[in-house]
């Protein structure tokens, strides 16, 4: 069973996953950040591979992966950084990209190299599920890597049902149809969208992400919910200085109510 | 060999929908219903009353006598320069508008990189009293001040892109993240045959008016609707895929795209997409794009606004790889000789993008009986500071 199933079977409630772009604020603050992250009780990581053209990210996402870009950050960079990843951070760990770059490193070449290094799986919100199960599909379980699909209030019954059938680790439950870094809308349609999903009986946990950046919005998330992601409140913590002291704060403000 | 798109979204292996979730159900939609609506009479009705009534159309083929003393071939001239707006992309936003209007949407969204389709949608929001959002790059909008105002006399809002490098790329990655915010009742208007299927497909489709006059044109102009050569510039590729649409399975007809080789092609300063690109995946189609070893897509230069993308639609990708059109490039100086060339022998003063066209005829060798198309995509008065510097005017 692989890292990310067994989180899930030890804990189903209130799991905490952090986002962070990969060669930010520096290009090797990579795997000292994950350590850090770990140590401060995040339960799993997403580590983004930058993308000159980030569609689904709002304004901070975006400048972290310019910035990474400009440091110098690459795939086979970020591949040689991630060799010492297990002998350093035991939590589960994803990979969050854009398709382009992958396409380019190679598909079977980049989930080999994922595997070897102890990485647990992708998000590629770029990559079709059409795309995925004819020409991906086999690779990606050859290499024992779940491959993690986005869900939207706007996506169907039917489709969720397909989603849950073809993802073996979670699913990312978006709370609104939102690039990131928006706030979480708390009222009554938040509720009903989340409650509709719950009431789905996925066969995944699911993870809400965009829109979750304090202890009110991940309390909320983790009501219906397994857990949440908080990604464009950490990286902004990572652009502020002394930012490696500041972490464990920081997750236990997202836990526990100020 | 098929040319068009199939029941997938591929042309070969280009196309698709590379798409976030998020942006899925408002594609869907727009797949399952753009062909029922584009081939409903009523529609069809409306769509040609309006080119005619509103556009102009049909516009002019017209013979360049001196131009082709000059060449010695016959070249004619596809005047969409004459169009209202003064270039092809109205074809394409008067057809969306009408799809938008059957969709039931109330918000518009286009973007634009010399502000040619911003003027054309906003025009056609105009038209039907509906909101429009432009978004521009911040350096084009410095860039192109007159094409701005222009949007905002007709009421569109303009909103300057000031993420990655201010220009058309990032303005068309604002308009995608705008529909990802808004997805149920705003139709995205893209201005050029890329993007996610349908996309390509259905600009192609609204553009192909361009080459369906042109085939009776030649007709009663020659006697033979299959000319020898046609010619069109190529950014993302609108204006010549409706130039080659009726062409495609004419295999007489010698199709050539020219593409914007910018300062030169080994200069770093290009937009020449088929010879510096590689496979790749780009705002929402799979085709060829100009981009690092890493796949971070690069910014391309052209002196024409309407060329710099560094990307073409995946038809375009897919007739380059399949060889049935000649992909070539021109350069800036190339370009700004040609548009010069034809006011002086013709009087008319061609858009930079159609220059490149044009400077093409010098590259070409003839025997004196050739007929020759070229699509003459837009007039030039959007250009004019850029021909008064070049040529100290």
């Amino acid at each position: 069973m692989n890292r990310i199933n067994k989180l899930f079977e030890q804990k189903n409630k209130s799991v905490l996953s952090i986002y962070f772009t990969a060669g930010y604020p520096a290009l090797n603050d990579t795997l000292d950040i994950a350590e850090a992250l770990e140590k401060a009780g995040a339960d799993f990581l997403e580590i983004g591979i930058p993308y000159s053209d980030p569609l689904a990210d709002g304004p901070v996402i975006q400048n972290s992966s310019l910035t990474s870009i400009s440091n110098g950050m690459t795939i086979k960079v970020l591949l040689e950084q991630l060799k010492d990843l297990r002998k350093r951070v035991s939590i589960p760990v994803f990979l969050m990209g854009y398709f382009n770059p992958v396409l380019q490193y190679g598909v079977e070449r980049f989930c080999e190299a994922c595997s070897e290094v102890g990485v647990d799986g992708m998000i590629i919100p770029d990559l079709p599920m059409y795309e995925y199960e004819e020409l991906y599909q086999d690779c990606f379980k050859k290499h024992n890597l779940s491959n993690v699909f986005l869900i939207t209030p706007q996506t169907s019954d039917e489709r969720i049902r397909h989603i849950d059938e073809l993802t073996n680790g979670f699913i990312y439950l978006l709370s609104s149809a939102s690039t990131t870094g928006k706030n979480l809308d708390l009222s009554l349609k938040t509720d009903e969208y989340f409650s509709r999903i719950k009431n789905m009986n996925l066969k995944n946990p699911a993870i809400v992400g965009f829109g979750i950046s304090d202890h009110a919005s991940f309390s909320k998330a983790s009501e219906y919910a397994h857990g949440a992601i908080v990604g464009t409140a950490f990286v902004k913590l990572l652009a502020t200085e002394n930012y490696q002291e500041k972490i464990p704060a920081f997750i236990q403000s997202l836990k526990n109510p100020a | 060999m098929s040319y068009q798109v199939n029941e997938k979204g591929y042309y070969g292996v280009f196309g698709g929908a590379y798409i976030p979730e998020m942006l899925y159900p408002n594609v869907k939609e727009l797949r399952e219903k753009y062909l029922e609506y584009i081939q409903d009479p009523k529609f069809q009705e409306e769509y040609l009353q309006l080119l005619k009534d509103y556009v102009g159309r049909p516009s002019p083929l017209y013979l360049a006598e001196r131009l082709s003393a000059k060449y010695g071939a016959k070249i004619y001239l596809k005047r969409e320069d004459l169009n209202h707006t003064g270039a092809h992309k109205i074809n394409n936003t008067v057809g969306q508008i009408l799809l938008a209007e059957r969709l039931g949407k109330k918000r518009i969204i286009a973007e634009t990189g010399a502000g040619q389709h911003g003027v054309a949608t906003a025009t056609v929001c105009a038209l039907k009293g509906l909101e429009c959002i432009v978004y521009m790059g911040a350096v084009d909008i410095e860039r192109q001040a007159p094409n701005v105002a222009r949007m905002k006399m007709m009421g569109a809002t303009v909103i300057p892109a000031t993420s990655g490098s201010q220009t058309l790329k990032d303005a068309t990655n604002e308009a995608l993240r705008d529909w990802i915010n808004n997805p149920t009742d705003t139709h995205y208007i893209i201005g050029s045959v890329v993007g996610p299927h349908p996309y390509p497909d259905m600009v192609a489709r609204f553009q192909s008016i361009i080459s369906e006059e042109t085939k009776w044109q030649l007709l009663e102009k020659t006697g033979t609707s299959s000319p020898d050569y046609v010619l069109a510039c190529v950014g993302g590729g609108s204006n010549a895929m409706g130039m080659f649409y009726h062409f495609l399975d004419d295999e007489h007809a010698k199709l050539i795209a020219i593409e914007a080789a910018g300062k030169g092609v080994n200069t770093g300063e290009s937009a020449a997409t088929t010879l510096l690109g590689k496979e790749g995946v780009l705002h929402g189609s799979r085709s060829i794009v100009m981009q690092t070893e890493d796949g971070q897509v690069v910014e391309p230069y052209s002196i024409s606004a309407g060329l710099d993308y560094p990307g073409i639609g995946p038809q375009h990708a897919h007739l380059h790889t399949s060889k049935r059109a000649l992909y070539v490039s021109i350069t800036d100086d190339e370009a700004m000789q040609a548009g010069l060339e034809l006011a002086k022998l013709e009087g008319i003063i061609p858009a930079i993008e159609s220059s490149h066209a044009l400077a093409y005829l010098s590259k070409m060798e003839f025997k004196g009986d050739e007929t020759v198309v070229v699509c003459l995509s837009g007039r030039g008065d959007k250009d004019l500071s850029t021909y008064m510097t070049y040529f100290g005017l």
